[in-house]
């Protein structure tokens, strides 16, 4: 597509940021990359941890798969806020908002069909009470 | 911004309440007088809910492979395929191509198309070594007869881990395309929101390859 350009509608607007734009306070080079090396340093830092807390006797051991959550759960938000740039100023708030909702929908359906599945595992007969039922 | 905006500056230094500084809001593009929000705005918006909707559709391959989990019908459990080590691998390609990606973008943003071309390059290669990775280890799956018809644990296994490495080669594909692009025409600015929405689809990858590795390999593995 060879349209010619209007630079009135590429042109950056403070108060309605497109997700994945460096802000405004970001916008010398150097700042922007050193945004990029912190989550970087942050999300290295996390996933070691995922790694070591597998092997590791310092805690619990049925409170292993809790901390290898709350560990994923960390490391997306470095993700969402180092690398795609979703932050909490009002020049984010759409961007906000359909991550809100999207973030609803997961929990619903996959702690949804854990819950029902679980359930339904806990209700089922058993094999006994199935022969019992055929007598 | 007038005294009336500078009133406000303290109590609502972030301004929340939009209604605060009328000036300001008006001016802004895409609120009220401001007229329609930018082109890039408005592309990576919709690129953004996009995104969303497809997590949310892996989101459905999670719950299902969250739920046979420990439906192996007598086969090999998670226990005994998985091996830390190569996960640990393909995982740090993923995270180092996610930071080269954002380096292409501060590169862009530079109009410095050596280190934007350099920055991608090292992006595709990392996102191929970690689609190798992955697909020998399903090689030696599928040969030790583990593959997805052993039992419901392994089909949604591959369901869900195949379902990201085909995003990734997409994501190859599109990054080809993209270093291609910028070489012939530039830095224009269909050419620059389209990078935009590259470099969005390509964190997310690594956003849910993190959602992956915890629950598939790591909770996998203590079952």
């Amino acid at each position: 597509m060879n349209q010619p350009h209007d630079s009135r509608y590429d042109q950056r607007d403070e108060n309605d940021l497109e997700p994945g734009a460096v802000t405004a306070e970001e916008a010398s080079p150097r700042q922007a990359i050193m945004g990029y090396v912190i989550g970087l340093a942050l999300s290295v830092l996390l996933t070691g941890a995922s790694f070591y807390v597998l092997g590791t006797k310092l805690i619990w051991q049925p409170a292993i798969p809790i901390a290898l959550v709350v560990l994923a759960v960390a490391q997306i938000g470095v993700h969402l806020v180092f690398f795609l740039h979703i932050t909490t100023a009002p020049d984010n708030t759409n961007n906000v908002l359909a991550l809100a909702f999207g973030i609803l929908i997961v929990a619903l359906i996959v702690a949804g069909s854990l819950w029902i599945m679980a359930h339904l595992n806990e209700n089922m007969l058993t094999t006994d009470q199935v022969m019992r039922m055929q007598r | 911004m007038s005294a009336s905006a500078n009133a406000f500056a303290g109590i609502d230094p972030y301004k929340v309440g939009h209604g605060a500084s009328p000036a300001s809001h008006h001016a802004a593009t895409g609120h009220g007088e401001g007229g329609p929000a930018s082109k890039r705005v408005i592309v990576g918006y919709g690129f953004w809910i996009f995104l969303l909707s497809d997590i949310v559709m892996f989101s459905c391959f999670f719950a299902a492979h969250a739920v046979l989990q420990t439906a192996t019908a007598g086969g090999p459990s998670g226990r005994e395929l998985f091996d830390p080590g190569r996960i640990a691998i393909e995982t740090a390609c993923l995270l180092l191509s996610s930071f080269t990606a954002g380096m292409s973008a501060v590169a862009t943003q530079m109009r410095k198309q050596g280190w934007m071309q350099l920055s991608l390059l090292a992006t595709g290669i990392l996102g191929l070594a970690f689609l190798l990775l992955e697909g020998a280890d399903f090689a030696s799956m599928i040969s030790h007869g583990a593959g997805p018809d052993r039992s419901a644990f392994l089909s949604s296994f591959f369901a869900l881990v195949g379902c990201h490495g085909l995003h990734v080669s997409a994501g190859l594909l599109w990054l080809g395309t993209m270093m291609a692009q910028v070489f012939t025409k530039g830095f224009r600015p269909n050419i620059l929101r389209r990078l935009l929405c590259f470099n969005l689809f390509w964190h997310t990858l690594d956003i849910i390859w993190v959602a992956l590795f915890t629950m598939v390999y790591l909770i996998g593995e203590g079952r």
